[in-house]
């Protein structure tokens, strides 16, 4: 299987933080891959890097057989990469229907001046965005502001969003953080039925192991800008360098063991 | 329908208006107060005009002198160097849009490449500079500026006729308003004015987007500016270029409502007739009209900050929908439809 | 002719030390509290009308009086901002306090033209006039002055700011309002002071203006277009870009004048905008870009 979204050593510091440190990562085509990490380990840059909202100081980036390295953003867009943002970047003064057309709008150049000034081309946008927004579940707001949603609800646009343009590839950045169970459910659901259904290839970030090691078939671990591991679940759960990461590597070796050995963990 | 019934009362309404606009010099036919009339769909124009580029993309511009100015030289040295005279002047108004909107685009390309804040200085420094040039240059007079050709209407009719001219002129600002709110265009506008670097991430040319709504606006305001210009009949480099205008149409936006069509043209309704009453009192002479635009702006800012259209709408909704929960409730989301299949819209794209 | 450039370059650098004083003020501001006061060229104005009153009407000399003078804008600028400004929210926030400052300036200007009239005046002290000679150029006592008190004042703030307990406040603030609340820092309090200081030394720009310039109530629409546009030149926030760009573009209007009076102040805008065509931040500016 090829992997369709690779980065090569990539490095980028800011100042004296050196954020990334030749961080190199696979994700296979049709899969849906997880990166996690403690605080600070580059996750974020990471996806700026690949989305292009930052350039990086080493490394590559290849979609596909492309490089896409220091593309803009739209670019990265219009390439088939699409992602979502830890604090929700949504339009807030623009109607639910509106954010999702606006995203749409790029895909569709207008032909002539009574495109861009008539309503007939949106029609099928509409339709199609209605649907997406049926799809997560907030058809049901598309008139409000959405600057007025609930947090969760404005995570479900940022789904609804990212899916307008038919990316094959999504980038989601903390898509359970600060939401209710019920709705993270829902969340891992849709995104289970994206792949299954239609292949989508996902990355994504996230806080919440039993989110991650429910849903994502391959994750690979970051930590202080580089990848440390990478593999299944249970591989990635019970690797000694996992755990330094997130506990700290001063932790007695000896406790560490203890702990593993008392969670039953195979043996 | 409800949505229907809506729509009926707001086209019925704005009928009226129009209709109520139309008979106004006829009922009140003295030239004096059909002057009021003049000078108010002017500057109602020109706060149109400005609402279509600053209030949709949310940058302020302070410069709107700029083409106000530049269209009522541009029809005073064509009149004088073509010999034109009468009504046929009238032609040259295109002219006029299309100097305005030839100016927008260096204009543009240089003041809005950088931070909204920064962009409302630099309209006000090419204000100067458009100022400056009209002291200096040539062709524009100097310091006596421009006399307009010769116009042989009498004094009611004068008034009458250019009343209609600038009420037709505020109607087409309007209908272009109205047509960039509702079009893909204005919905771009408005998304940069959320959040440009988003709104470019997915695909918005925001340079391309910016200086067309700046082009059209310049154009507005310019051809107005021909208009105040054959009316009023001269300009001065410190009338065409003054520093007060900017600041008063941003006071007419922001007491009728920023953000919306029919809050700049009531807030020029307003201001504008108001401003002329005090100075024909002879308690407010001199420079205290200054005073009381920064007054009154000042009153706006701190008391009805949204302007009157959205304070009001807001109280009128208060009283419609008494004891329902403001916030859109986080319902339970239902069972899920199968994932809509890909998407037939997108034409192609590097795959 | 090489004599006349350096004359005019001298000259330049006097003025332009100024002119800097008052643009430190302006940039000061805006650095710290994103405020953009569009008042400061009319304040400078009324700071020089206070000067002119108390020399022709009490016969004190600009100079001294400063110890009148400065402590009167500083009231002026303090009130100015609790009055209106501390009442601005929301996103559009700077925006608001450029029209907010803008109308002020309206005002201001306004009530001087009531009460000076329209004539021209100019502060002129006995010494305004005498110049010294050094190294076969002439140099106004007055541009020295001005120039060692513009030296001093910038030393002052910049005390201020690195070395008192309230400038780190006011470092504080200006990195992040929220933060500051919560070490229980009184923002609003700390940015009236800072806004009052910022006006402050517009008295001092106004008594070398007014010594060395003719001025009327409208006199503050030339300087404040100037002053913006050193300013931003220099790159908004920038102290050491305010000194900088001040000093240029007098140096180069100076020089321009040798030739063309006319369109020397057109230098200002041309140099505006070649400047902001390749570097839209300014010389020096690198204020991290604010959410808008």
């Amino acid at each position: 299987m090829t992997a369709l979204l690779r980065t090569e050593g990539i490095r980028k510091a800011y100042g004296g933080v050196q954020a990334l440190n030749g961080a190199t990562i696979e994700v296979e085509e049709g899969t849906v891959a997880g990166l996690i990490g403690p605080n600070g380990s580059g996750k974020t840059t990471l996806f700026n890097v690949i989305t292009g909202y930052e350039r990086p100081d080493a490394g590559q980036v290849w979609f596909g057989d492309h490089a896409i390295t220091g593309l803009a953003p739209d670019k990265v867009f219009a390439a088939g990469i699409g992602r979502t943002f830890q604090l929700t970047r949504i339009f807030p003064r623009l109607t639910v229907i509106e954010n999702m057309l606006i995203a749409a709008q790029a895909k569709d150049r207008p032909r002539n001046l009574l495109a861009w000034f008539g309503r007939d081309a949106w029609t099928h946008h509409r339709k199609h965005a209605l649907e997406l927004l049926a799809f997560v579940g907030i058809d049901r707001h598309a008139d409000v502001l959405a600057g007025s949603l609930s947090y969760g609800q404005r995570k479900l646009l940022e789904l609804a969003y990212v899916l307008v343009a038919d990316p094959a590839v999504i980038l989601l950045d903390e898509p359970a953080g600060g939401v209710n169970p019920t709705l993270i459910n829902l969340i891992a659901d849709r995104i289970r039925l994206l792949n299954a259904e239609q292949g989508k290839t996902f990355l994504l970030v996230e806080h919440n192991m039993e989110f991650v090691m429910g849903l994502c078939s391959t994750i690979t671990v970051l930590e202080s800008g580089a990848d440390v591991v990478s593999g299944p679940p249970d591989i990635v759960r019970t690797d000694k360098r996992v755990l330094d990461a997130y506990l700290g590597a001063d932790l007695d070796d000896d406790d560490l063991e203890a702990t593993a050995l008392n969670k039953g963990e195979g043996r | 329908m409800k949505d229907r019934t809506q729509t009926l009362a707001r086209g019925g309404g704005l009928i009226l208006l129009l209709v109520l606009a139309v008979l106004y010099p006829q009922a009140w036919s003295n030239p004096a107060v059909v002057n009021y009339g003049v000078l108010a769909l002017i500057f109602a124009t020109a706060a149109v005009a400005w609402h279509i580029f600053s209030g949709n993309t949310g940058y302020i511009s302070l410069g709107q002198a700029v083409f106000y100015g530049s269209g009522a030289y541009a029809m005073g040295i064509a009149a004088r160097d073509w010999h034109m005279q009468g009504t046929a002047v009238f032609e040259l108004l295109p002219l006029c849009a299309a100097v305005g909107a030839l100016i927008a685009i260096p204009f543009g390309l240089i003041a809005l490449r950088v931070r909204r804040h920064t962009f409302i200085v630099i309209t006000i420094a090419i204000f100067f500079i458009f100022q400056l040039m009209a002291f200096n240059f040539w062709f524009t007079g100097g310091s006596s500026g421009l006399g307009s050709p010769f116009l042989s209407w009498a004094p009611k009719p004068y008034n009458q006729n250019f009343y209609y001219i600038a009420l037709a002129c505020t109607v087409g600002a309007v209908l272009i308003a109205w047509l960039v709110g509702r079009s893909r265009f204005g919905l771009q506008l408005r998304a940069i004015r959320d959040d440009e670097d988003r709104a470019r991430g997915l695909g918005v040319k925001a340079m391309r987007v910016k200086l067309s709504a700046f082009a059209i606006s310049g154009a507005i305001t310019a051809l107005i500016g021909g208009v105040w210009f054959y009316y009023i009949e001269q300009v001065e480099p410190q009338t065409g270029f003054n520093p007060l205008f900017d600041l008063t149409l941003v006071l007419m936006v922001f007491l009728g409502g920023f953000g919306s069509i029919s809050g700049a043209v009531l807030g020029a309704l307003i201001i504008e007739p108001l401003t002329l009453w005090l100075n024909t009192q002879p308690a407010f002479s001199g420079s205290i009209s200054e005073v009381i635009i920064g007054a009154i702006f000042l009153l706006v800012v701190l008391f009805m900050p949204r302007g009157i259209i959205p304070t009001g709408g807001e109280f009128i909704k208060k009283i419609r929908t008494r004891g329902r929960p403001a916030v859109v409730p986080a319902t339970t989301i239902g069972a899920a439809p199968s994932a809509p299949p890909a998407s037939s819209v997108s034409s192609g794209g590097a795959r | 002719m090489a004599r006349e450039i350096t004359q005019a370059i001298v000259d330049g650098i006097l003025v332009g030390g100024v002119y800097a004083l008052m643009a430190v003020g302006l940039t000061l501001i805006f650095g710290v509290l994103d405020i953009i006061n569009i008042a400061q060229g009319v304040l400078v104005i009324l700071g020089a009308y206070l000067s002119y009153s108390l020399l022709t009407k009490a016969g004190i000399d600009p100079f001294l009086g400063l110890l009148i003078t400065i402590p009167a804008m500083f009231i002026v600028g303090v009130v100015i901002y609790w009055a209106f400004i501390s009442r601005l929210r929301g996103g559009e926030r700077t925006s608001m306090t450029l029209l907010v400052t803008y109308a002020v300036g309206l005002i201001i200007e306004g009530i001087l033209f009531k009460i000076y009239g329209a004539d021209n005046v100019q502060i002129s002290p006995k010494y305004v006039n005498s110049s010294v000679r050094i190294f076969s150029f002439y140099i106004g006592w007055v541009y020295i002055w001005g120039f060692i008190l513009a030296v001093a004042l910038v030393a002052a703030i910049y005390v201020l700011l690195y070395r008192t307990r309230f400038g780190r406040s006011v470092r504080a603030v200006m990195q992040d309002e929220t933060a500051a609340r919560l070490v229980g820092i009184s923002v609003n309090r700390v940015a009236a002071f800072t806004f009052g200081i910022g006006v402050a030394v517009t008295a001092a720009g106004g008594v070398v203006f007014g010594e060395t310039n003719a001025f009327n109530a409208n006199s503050g629409y030339d300087l404040i277009s100037r002053l913006l546009s050193i300013v931003i030149l220099g790159g908004m926030g920038s102290v050491g870009g305010a000194l900088a760009a001040s000093v240029f573009m007098l140096s180069l209007e100076s020089v321009v004048t040798i030739w063309q009076p006319t369109w020397a102040v057109a230098v200002y805008y041309a140099a505006l905008v070649i400047v902001l065509l390749y570097r839209p931040t300014g010389l020096f500016g690198q204020k991290a870009v604010r959410a808008q």
